[in-house]
């Protein structure tokens, strides 16, 4: 089979890994052991393998692997810095934001790309940036209010 | 610790990604499970040739129905002996649905896997199909299941699964004594499950040669017990592992890819995984009964309801997984609600060769409660009564007896449910106030509804604790945490029971071979008959701990208190490791016990549903902009994470009503298996929700609790179509509900004259309660 070298950073590491021309990110990272990246629809319609491309959120099953040639990936593995929660994944558990979990990961990373551009949003913004993060078990609520909290925080240390 | 908002105990390793799911391990050797889905509604397998398959390299195993043991049995994951009737094979000759196995392999990879399923030649003889239930009933009808070894179908000739009638009181001279008869019918789609994670199973053997199960399923003991049986290999070579499940909501009760994926492997002598894709999940795993519901009811012109009369026709696919425990649940968990002292169910589940309909949060209560509660309102309206102080004049209040539960239990004669706690009331009169009932004009809706917790006499559990030298306990639990937070809410109960903080608990639940026997998550039972079990074994355990500090403190065991890890007495104290050292290593004892427990009584929690909306009348498009639900549940043990609960039913229960229907064409192929064009809500879409925990205490309950995951999601459909109703002036009578009911008003129900010379209302004029 032919096989070629992607070279990419994962969570703040430089990598370079065996991979196949056709192989899909999702299936390469949860092969490798990213198993937060998880496998909902592989149609990009539910959002649970939802990473940060160059700090964008894009669906790991629509992209190949071979894209991520050059350029920066986190995954849900790699929001937490040193042992340290990021302040979200703090919110989510502490306002009962995760139930089954399965979409958590996906909904964090979407969450923090939303607030590293945009520090301060509106609830509809927030709900806007978790649209494409289908999750069955909570009705969204607490997860909204998780990210909201996060940022009036931020603002109020300002 | 009970009723304080603690993080789950599972969560940090959620949120920060941690391998937890079934599939997040990666076995030496694994191959790729695949099922071949039928792809025709009714055929029977003429000439089956594996023989390409089995030829490509890289293929391991490749199974049809002459290859493996024919055991007739349900996938239903239920107490022993099931109440499904036994129309299942592990693989058959037969193809009953389109997605119905027809053969299975496992190769290297997944590429290698559907290459070989391509290679599998089948020479089909199609039969005739039946998709429509009234059709699938009458004479003549294709008849789905004509195996003779089928067990416990009610009458396979005429495809009825199961079939009940239950009365209490005399529901015909009710209705003569009726001022006002009112009856209508109402349908119901097929909403399907979609947990974000599919079903999966990898199985392998382990060194000794046992067969090990991971798998995302509700109930590991009943899984185990099914497979044993349907492999025909002994119960105590199979090991069952529950790891995080994502998502469940009845769709993982059931032993659904367990049992093939086992074949394989013992076929393969390899690890197997098998998974469904979003698509397969769709179709081949589970989804709600469809349901037309003829509802009739009585009342005087005071509005006291006589007599209650509901006739259900459900369809449960190809299999009759859960058929007749689900469509009892449409009788005696909704018609009781009311006090009517006449009160009649019947009704016939019936096959269809249609996907398998199964357990689904609510479990046939959403489809009773749509139809009674939608009713109830026309008949408030019909009478210039307000629904809410209708309902309160009606409904089930403490100290009742409901005899419909004596009559109908699970799948036979059941208990009867004394109401020990209710806060009923209160949840009509909170939510009534978060709506804004008496104040707004808009459309505005309401519902109540009721479940149980736990199966009345059949569900129990068992838990165990041993005690470590740092003062931590060890927690086995049968019960399968599928994500609402179980292992959380039975930890601090053991916390509570023990007096020691959260972090002192370490919980294990799901393992068959290392925790004691649990039926697993359903039915609401987790809270109340799990965290009974655990609550039992924490005293017995505590007792021991207490032995112990009397004589380290010298004061007798009667005068100690406990909390925050230590044990005191008149100012003197010792702490759980303290107590625990002395008991490994001086004592020579271990710190253990468990035990075991069952109620005889399903104490229901209730629920007021109320819901405000406004509908274009150009379009039919309807918005929810508000919903509130006001919940009994007895005590929250986590109120945070019970008002998750709440906010995620409520969610299903929009899309129930609103948005949600797995369509089938008329050859029997899904229509829109993706969600794409089945839509769930997502966080753009969702209303403004309020959620109130109205607090009881159920004396049967650990600690007061009773449960919360299912009732919540039962009014949502009703509260919706009468506020709808309220500001349109249309009855909805099906759903989902869609715009076009809206535009076009359909032929609705019709009032009818009862025989004694009562007389029908007239409509008042405007139509609209406000």
């Amino acid at each position: 089979m032919t096989t070629m070298e992607l070279r990419f950073t994962l969570n703040g590491t430089p990598l370079a890994w065996e991979i196949g021309p056709g192989d899909l990110l999702l299936d390469v990272l949860r092969r490798e052991g990213y198993y937060g990246v998880k496998r909902g629809c592989e149609k990009g319609e539910c959002g649970a393998c939802t990473i940060l491309l160059d700090g964008k959120p894009v669906n790991a099953c629509m992209v190949f692997a071979a894209q991520a040639e050059g350029r920066a990936i986190i995954t849900i593995e790699g929001l937490a810095h040193d042992g340290e929660l990021d302040p979200l994944q703090i919110a989510f558990l502490d306002r009962g934001a995760v139930q089954c979990g399965f979409c958590s990961g996906g909904m964090l990373l979407s969450a923090r790309a939303l607030l590293n551009h945009n520090p301060d949003p509106t609830e509809a913004e927030v709900r806007e940036a978790l649209g494409g993060n289908l999750c069955r078990c909570t009705g969204y609520i607490k997860a909204i209010e998780a990210v909201l909290d996060v940022a009036a925080r931020r603002e109020a240390t300002k | 610790m009970i009723g304080a908002n603690v993080r789950k105990v599972d969560g940090v390793k959620l949120v920060t990604g941690g391998a937890a799911f079934t599939d997040d391990i990666n076995l030496p050797g694994l191959l790729y499970g695949k099922i071949l889905p039928s792809p025709h509604a009714h055929a029977r397998i003429k000439r089956i040739d594996t023989a390409r398959a089995k030829a490509l390299p890289g293929v391991h195993a490749v199974l049809t129905y002459k290859d493996v043991p024919r055991v007739p049995h349900t996938t239903a994951g239920q107490a022993w002996p099931e109440p499904s009737p036994y129309d299942t094979y592990l693989l058959d000759s037969k193809l009953r649905f389109v997605g119905d196995r027809v053969a299975a392999v496992a190769a290297e990879t997944r590429a290698i896997a559907e290459r070989a399923i391509e290679l599998i030649e089948v020479d089909y003889e199609v039969l005739p199909a039946v998709l429509d239930m009234e059709q699938a009933m009458a004479d003549g009808a294709p008849v789905i299941h004509d195996e003779p070894d089928a067990k416990n179908i009610h009458d396979a000739a005429h495809n009825i699964a199961g079939y009940i009638l239950r009365q209490i009181g005399d529901v015909d001279q009710g209705f003569l004594e009726s001022d006002y008869i009112f009856e209508r019918e109402f349908r119901t789609g097929r909403q399907q499950h979609t947990p974000l994670e599919p079903h999966v199973t990898i199985c392998w053997l382990d060194p000794d040669g046992r067969l090990v199960i991971r798998s995302s399923t509700q109930v590991p003991y009943h899984c185990r017990r099914q497979v044993a049986m349907i492999l025909q290999i002994p119960v105590s070579q199979v090991h069952v592992i529950k790891p995080r499940i994502g998502g469940g909501f009845g769709g993982k009760q059931e032993m659904l890819l367990e049992d093939i994926t086992a074949a394989l492997t013992l076929a393969a002598r390899r690890p197997v995984k098998t998974e469904y894709t979003r698509e397969e999940e769709f179709y081949m795993a589970r989804s709600r009964h469809p349901q037309i519901l003829r509802m009739k009811m009585g009342v005087k012109r005071d509005g006291t309801i006589v007599a209650s009369h509901l006739k259900v026709i459900s369809t449960t696919g190809a299999y009759g997984s859960h058929a007749t425990t689900v469509q009892g649940n449409t009788g005696s968990k909704v018609l009781p609600l009311y006090r009517a002292p006449n009160i009649r169910f019947e009704c016939h589940v019936v096959y269809t060769n249609a996907p398998v309909a199964g357990a689904f949060r609510g479990y046939g209560c959403p489809q009773g409660f749509f139809a009674q509660e939608s009713l109830v309102d026309e008949i408030s309206h019909e009478l210039g009564m307000d629904p809410v102080e209708f309902r309160r004049k009606n409904m089930i209040r403490l100290g009742d007896v409901d005899k419909l539960s004596a009559q109908l239990g699970e799948g036979k004669e059941g208990l009867p449910r004394v109401i020990r706690s209710c806060g009923l009331p209160e949840c009509l009169d909170r939510g009534a106030q978060a709506i804004g009932w008496s104040t707004k004009k808009r459309g505005l809706g309401m519902a109540c509804s009721m479940q149980g917790s736990g199966i009345a006499g059949i569900d129990w559990a068992s838990a165990f604790l041993k005690m470590n030298e740092d003062g931590s306990f060890y927690l086995q639990v049968g019960a399968s945490d599928v994500g609402a937070g179980a292992d959380t809410v039975l930890s601090q109960i053991a916390a509570e029971t023990l007096g020691v903080t959260l972090d002192k608990i370490i919980i294990t639940s799901g393992d068959t071979d290392i925790t004691p026997f649990d039926v697993g998550a359903y039915a609401s039972s987790t809270t109340i008959i799990s965290g009974g079990a655990v609550k039992k074994a924490a005293e017995k355990v505590r007792t021991q701990v207490l032995g112990l500090a009397s004589k380290m403190l010298d004061t007798p065991a009667d005068q100690l208190t406990w909390a925050n890890n230590s044990v005191c007495a008149n100012g003197k104290s010792v702490t759980m490791s303290e107590i625990a050292l002395q008991a490994l290593y001086r004592e020579k004892f271990q710190i253990m016990d468990g035990a075991s427990h069952f109620n005889t009584d399903s104490p229901p929690p209730f629920c007021a549903t109320f819901a405000e909306v406004e509908v274009d009348t150009e379009t039919g498009q309807v918005h929810v902009l508000h919903l509130a639900s006001a919940v009994d549940l007895g005590k929250a043990v986590n109120p945070m994470q019970a008002e998750g609960q709440v906010e995620g039913a409520v969610t299903q229960g929009l899309g129930y009503a609103l948005t949600e229907e797995l369509l089938l064409d008329e050859a029997g192929h899904p229509r829109n298996a993706n969600f794409m064009d089945y839509k769930i809500f997502s966080a753009k879409d969702m209303p403004k929700l309020t959620t109130i925990l109205v607090e009881t205490h159920e004396p049967l309950g650990p600690y007061g609790a009773k449960s919360v995951s299912e009732v919540p999601i039962n009014g949502v459909a009703p509260a919706i179509a009468n506020a709808i109703f309220n500001a349109t002036g249309i009855r909805i009578t099906k759903l989902p509900i869609h715009p076009e009911d809206l535009v076009t008003p359909p032929l609705g129900g019709q009032k009818v004259t009862p025989p004694s010379g009562g007389r029908s209302v007239t409509p008042p004029s405007g139509g609209r309660r406000n």
